[in-house]
Protein backbone atom coordinates (compact mmCIF):
# COMPACT_ATOMS: atom_id res chain seq x y z
CA UNK A 1 0.00 0.00 0.00
CA UNK A 2 1.20 3.30 -0.80
CA UNK A 3 0.62 6.57 1.22
CA UNK A 4 -0.84 9.69 -0.58
CA UNK A 5 2.94 11.39 0.35
CA UNK A 6 4.22 8.23 -1.22
CA UNK A 7 2.34 8.10 -4.46
CA UNK A 8 2.98 12.34 -4.93
CA UNK A 9 6.80 11.35 -4.47
CA UNK A 10 6.62 9.11 -7.16
CA UNK A 11 4.79 11.04 -9.33
CA UNK A 12 7.11 13.99 -8.78
CA UNK A 13 10.45 11.77 -9.32
CA UNK A 14 9.14 10.69 -12.73
CA UNK A 15 8.01 14.17 -14.35
CA UNK A 16 11.58 15.00 -13.62
CA UNK A 17 12.91 12.21 -15.32
CA UNK A 18 10.63 12.38 -18.40
CA UNK A 19 13.01 14.39 -20.00
CA UNK A 20 16.02 11.94 -19.74
CA UNK A 21 13.84 8.98 -20.13
CA UNK A 22 15.91 7.62 -23.28
CA UNK A 23 19.15 7.65 -20.57
CA UNK A 24 17.45 6.38 -17.54
CA UNK A 25 15.64 3.31 -19.02
CA UNK A 26 18.87 2.77 -21.13
CA UNK A 27 21.09 2.75 -18.40
CA UNK A 28 18.85 0.41 -16.42
CA UNK A 29 19.06 -2.31 -19.04
CA UNK A 30 22.43 -2.04 -19.33
CA UNK A 31 22.75 -2.91 -16.00
CA UNK A 32 20.54 -5.76 -16.23
CA UNK A 33 22.39 -7.12 -18.95
CA UNK A 34 25.84 -6.90 -17.41
CA UNK A 35 24.29 -8.46 -13.95
CA UNK A 36 21.86 -10.69 -14.82
CA UNK A 37 23.43 -12.45 -18.23
CA UNK A 38 20.25 -14.39 -18.45
CA UNK A 39 18.73 -11.70 -19.75
CA UNK A 40 20.82 -11.27 -22.85
CA UNK A 41 18.13 -13.58 -24.54
CA UNK A 42 16.36 -10.63 -24.98
CA UNK A 43 16.99 -8.82 -28.49
CA UNK A 44 18.43 -5.95 -27.70
CA UNK A 45 21.52 -4.95 -28.20
CA UNK A 46 23.86 -2.66 -25.95
CA UNK A 47 25.06 0.79 -27.96
CA UNK A 48 21.99 0.06 -30.07
CA UNK A 49 19.34 2.90 -30.97
CA UNK A 50 16.97 -0.15 -30.11
CA UNK A 51 18.19 -0.30 -26.78
CA UNK A 52 17.70 3.78 -26.49
CA UNK A 53 14.41 3.64 -27.84
CA UNK A 54 13.03 0.75 -25.45
CA UNK A 55 14.70 2.71 -22.57
CA UNK A 56 12.75 5.42 -23.16
CA UNK A 57 9.18 3.50 -23.85
CA UNK A 58 10.28 1.41 -20.91
CA UNK A 59 10.32 4.74 -18.55
CA UNK A 60 7.36 6.38 -20.65
CA UNK A 61 5.10 3.52 -18.95
CA UNK A 62 5.91 3.52 -15.55
CA UNK A 63 6.04 7.47 -15.25
CA UNK A 64 2.14 7.24 -17.14
CA UNK A 65 1.23 4.46 -14.69
CA UNK A 66 2.29 6.79 -12.04
CA UNK A 67 -0.13 9.08 -12.44
CA UNK A 68 -2.92 7.19 -11.42
CA UNK A 69 -1.67 3.98 -9.34
CA UNK A 70 -5.03 2.72 -8.57
CA UNK A 71 -5.45 2.19 -12.60
CA UNK A 72 -2.57 0.78 -13.37
CA UNK A 73 -3.87 -2.76 -14.53
CA UNK A 74 -6.14 -0.59 -16.86
CA UNK A 75 -2.84 2.05 -17.61
CA UNK A 76 -0.69 -1.04 -18.13
CA UNK A 77 -2.61 -3.09 -20.09
CA UNK A 78 -1.56 -3.68 -23.26
CA UNK A 79 2.15 -4.29 -22.11
CA UNK A 80 0.69 -6.89 -19.89
CA UNK A 81 -0.79 -8.87 -23.06
CA UNK A 82 2.14 -7.65 -25.23
CA UNK A 83 4.84 -9.23 -23.17
CA UNK A 84 2.71 -12.41 -21.71
CA UNK A 85 2.14 -13.32 -25.44
CA UNK A 86 3.54 -11.80 -27.87
CA UNK A 87 7.30 -11.06 -26.46
CA UNK A 88 7.08 -13.98 -23.73
CA UNK A 89 9.41 -12.29 -21.33
CA UNK A 90 10.72 -14.10 -18.56
CA UNK A 91 8.29 -12.82 -15.79
CA UNK A 92 11.37 -12.93 -13.59
CA UNK A 93 12.67 -9.85 -15.55
CA UNK A 94 10.63 -7.66 -14.48
CA UNK A 95 12.25 -7.68 -11.35
CA UNK A 96 15.96 -7.95 -11.73
CA UNK A 97 15.03 -4.90 -14.08
CA UNK A 98 13.22 -3.30 -11.05
CA UNK A 99 16.02 -4.03 -8.97
CA UNK A 100 18.15 -2.39 -11.52
CA UNK A 101 15.95 0.69 -12.17
CA UNK A 102 16.59 1.67 -8.53
CA UNK A 103 20.31 1.34 -8.85
CA UNK A 104 20.43 3.87 -11.76
CA UNK A 105 18.04 5.96 -10.22
CA UNK A 106 20.26 5.85 -7.00
CA UNK A 107 23.46 6.56 -9.42
CA UNK A 108 21.11 9.47 -11.12
CA UNK A 109 19.27 11.09 -7.91
CA UNK A 110 22.37 10.33 -5.57
CA UNK A 111 21.91 11.66 -2.25
CA UNK A 112 17.87 12.88 -3.08
CA UNK A 113 17.14 9.23 -3.66
CA UNK A 114 16.15 8.66 0.20
CA UNK A 115 15.11 5.75 2.21
CA UNK A 116 11.81 7.15 2.06
CA UNK A 117 11.74 7.30 -1.58
CA UNK A 118 13.54 4.29 -1.79
CA UNK A 119 10.69 2.61 -0.35
CA UNK A 120 8.07 4.25 -1.89
CA UNK A 121 9.46 3.83 -5.59
CA UNK A 122 10.44 -0.37 -4.99
CA UNK A 123 6.92 -0.46 -3.52
CA UNK A 124 5.49 1.09 -6.92
CA UNK A 125 8.21 -1.17 -8.98
CA UNK A 126 7.22 -4.49 -7.28
CA UNK A 127 3.37 -3.14 -8.39
CA UNK A 128 4.47 -2.71 -11.99
CA UNK A 129 6.37 -6.20 -11.79
CA UNK A 130 3.45 -7.65 -10.83
CA UNK A 131 0.70 -6.11 -12.89
CA UNK A 132 2.78 -7.05 -16.10
CA UNK A 133 3.44 -10.95 -14.71
CA UNK A 134 -0.74 -11.34 -14.11
CA UNK A 135 -1.56 -12.20 -17.95
CA UNK A 136 0.85 -14.94 -18.52
CA UNK A 137 -1.53 -17.78 -17.15
CA UNK B 1 34.96 -21.08 -4.75
CA UNK B 2 33.99 -18.33 -6.36
CA UNK B 3 36.32 -17.54 -9.34
CA UNK B 4 37.79 -13.84 -9.58
CA UNK B 5 39.57 -12.37 -12.26
CA UNK B 6 41.87 -9.78 -11.93
CA UNK B 7 39.69 -7.00 -13.30
CA UNK B 8 37.06 -8.38 -11.12
CA UNK B 9 39.89 -7.88 -8.03
CA UNK B 10 40.90 -4.44 -9.39
CA UNK B 11 37.23 -3.21 -9.75
CA UNK B 12 36.47 -4.60 -6.05
CA UNK B 13 39.32 -2.94 -4.56
CA UNK B 14 38.47 -0.01 -6.53
CA UNK B 15 34.89 0.50 -5.24
CA UNK B 16 36.12 -0.51 -1.83
CA UNK B 17 38.61 2.56 -1.28
CA UNK B 18 35.72 4.76 -1.63
CA UNK B 19 33.28 3.37 0.29
CA UNK B 20 33.21 4.98 3.95
CA UNK B 21 32.30 2.35 6.39
CA UNK B 22 31.01 4.92 8.70
CA UNK B 23 28.62 5.70 6.20
CA UNK B 24 27.38 3.38 3.83
CA UNK B 25 27.20 0.83 7.04
CA UNK B 26 24.50 2.61 8.77
CA UNK B 27 22.89 3.68 5.50
CA UNK B 28 22.08 0.68 3.97
CA UNK B 29 20.79 -1.01 7.97
CA UNK B 30 18.34 2.35 7.77
CA UNK B 31 17.34 1.00 4.46
CA UNK B 32 16.69 -2.42 5.06
CA UNK B 33 14.34 -1.28 7.61
CA UNK B 34 12.72 1.59 5.70
CA UNK B 35 11.86 -0.50 2.92
CA UNK B 36 11.28 -3.82 4.22
CA UNK B 37 9.71 -3.06 7.52
CA UNK B 38 9.01 -6.79 8.80
CA UNK B 39 13.10 -7.09 9.42
CA UNK B 40 12.60 -5.05 12.72
CA UNK B 41 11.58 -8.44 13.82
CA UNK B 42 15.27 -9.03 14.35
CA UNK B 43 15.75 -5.85 16.27
CA UNK B 44 14.01 -5.67 19.26
CA UNK B 45 16.62 -4.98 21.77
CA UNK B 46 17.42 -1.86 19.33
CA UNK B 47 14.34 0.21 20.74
CA UNK B 48 12.16 2.64 18.81
CA UNK B 49 12.59 1.40 15.23
CA UNK B 50 8.85 2.06 14.50
CA UNK B 51 8.83 5.20 12.52
CA UNK B 52 11.38 6.30 9.50
CA UNK B 53 12.66 9.43 12.03
CA UNK B 54 13.49 6.32 14.72
CA UNK B 55 14.95 4.21 12.53
CA UNK B 56 17.12 7.48 11.18
CA UNK B 57 18.31 8.43 14.29
CA UNK B 58 18.54 4.93 16.25
CA UNK B 59 22.25 4.52 17.65
CA UNK B 60 22.32 0.77 17.86
CA UNK B 61 21.16 0.88 13.81
CA UNK B 62 24.13 2.72 13.21
CA UNK B 63 26.43 1.11 14.94
CA UNK B 64 25.34 -2.88 13.69
CA UNK B 65 25.32 -1.15 10.25
CA UNK B 66 29.18 -0.04 10.65
CA UNK B 67 29.67 -3.90 12.23
CA UNK B 68 28.33 -5.18 8.80
CA UNK B 69 30.41 -3.23 6.58
CA UNK B 70 33.21 -4.30 8.64
CA UNK B 71 32.59 -7.55 8.00
CA UNK B 72 32.07 -6.82 4.18
CA UNK B 73 35.70 -5.30 4.65
CA UNK B 74 37.11 -8.80 6.23
CA UNK B 75 35.29 -10.17 2.79
CA UNK B 76 37.41 -7.88 0.91
CA UNK B 77 40.35 -8.77 2.62
CA UNK B 78 39.68 -12.97 2.09
CA UNK B 79 38.06 -13.03 -1.66
CA UNK B 80 39.50 -16.51 -2.30
CA UNK B 81 37.87 -17.81 1.57
CA UNK B 82 35.17 -15.87 2.33
CA UNK B 83 33.39 -18.67 3.60
CA UNK B 84 35.72 -19.61 6.13
CA UNK B 85 36.07 -15.85 7.23
CA UNK B 86 32.10 -15.79 7.30
CA UNK B 87 31.74 -19.41 9.01
CA UNK B 88 31.12 -17.78 12.80
CA UNK B 89 29.01 -15.11 11.99
CA UNK B 90 26.80 -17.13 9.67
CA UNK B 91 26.59 -19.89 12.78
CA UNK B 92 25.85 -16.89 14.92
CA UNK B 93 23.02 -15.68 12.79
CA UNK B 94 21.40 -19.18 12.30
CA UNK B 95 22.05 -21.00 15.74
CA UNK B 96 21.80 -17.40 18.22
CA UNK B 97 19.93 -14.73 15.92
CA UNK B 98 17.39 -17.56 14.26
CA UNK B 99 17.80 -14.37 11.09
CA UNK B 100 16.13 -16.18 7.87
CA UNK B 101 18.75 -15.71 5.12
CA UNK B 102 16.43 -14.59 2.50
CA UNK B 103 17.21 -10.86 4.81
CA UNK B 104 20.69 -11.31 3.62
CA UNK B 105 19.93 -10.61 0.16
CA UNK B 106 17.54 -7.58 0.93
CA UNK B 107 20.69 -6.11 2.92
CA UNK B 108 22.96 -6.75 -0.02
CA UNK B 109 20.33 -5.06 -2.53
CA UNK B 110 20.76 -2.30 -0.13
CA UNK B 111 24.29 -2.09 0.46
CA UNK B 112 24.59 -1.45 -3.41
CA UNK B 113 21.81 1.20 -3.08
CA UNK B 114 23.78 2.78 -0.62
CA UNK B 115 26.88 2.31 -2.23
CA UNK B 116 25.21 4.11 -5.61
CA UNK B 117 23.75 7.25 -4.32
CA UNK B 118 27.35 7.92 -2.80
CA UNK B 119 29.52 6.91 -5.96
CA UNK B 120 27.29 7.70 -8.68
CA UNK B 121 28.92 7.23 -12.14
CA UNK B 122 31.55 5.20 -10.41
CA UNK B 123 28.99 3.04 -9.97
CA UNK B 124 28.58 2.18 -13.90
CA UNK B 125 27.03 -1.14 -15.43
CA UNK B 126 29.95 -3.22 -15.27
CA UNK B 127 31.22 -1.81 -11.51
CA UNK B 128 27.65 -3.39 -10.69
CA UNK B 129 28.00 -6.14 -12.34
CA UNK B 130 30.93 -7.45 -10.52
CA UNK B 131 29.71 -5.39 -6.93
CA UNK B 132 26.53 -8.15 -6.98
CA UNK B 133 29.16 -10.72 -7.90
CA UNK B 134 30.92 -10.14 -4.30
CA UNK B 135 27.83 -9.74 -2.60
CA UNK B 136 26.47 -12.51 -4.03
CA UNK B 137 29.16 -14.31 -2.71
CA UNK B 138 29.20 -12.61 0.71
CA UNK B 139 25.47 -13.50 1.17
CA UNK B 140 26.16 -17.33 0.39
CA UNK B 141 28.58 -17.11 2.76
CA UNK B 142 26.57 -15.60 5.67
CA UNK B 143 24.26 -18.58 4.88
CA UNK B 144 26.52 -21.38 4.44
CA UNK B 145 26.04 -22.29 8.05
CA UNK B 146 22.45 -22.82 7.81
CA UNK B 147 21.23 -26.31 7.69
Amino acid sequence: MLSKTEKELIVEIWERLTPVAEYIGSDALLRMFASYPGTRTLDINPGSAHLLSHGKKIVLAIAEGAKDISQLTVTLAPLQTLHAYKLRIDPTNFKLLSHCMLVTLACYLGDEFTPVAHAAMDKYLSAVAAVLAEKYR
Amino acid sequence: MVRWTDKERSTIRALWEQINIDEIGPEALRRVLIVYPWTERYFGTFGDIFTVTAILQNSKVAAHGKVVLKAVGQAVENMDNIKDTYATLSRLHYEKLHVDPDNFRLLADCITIAVACKLRSALDPQAQAVWQKFLSAVVDAMSSQYY
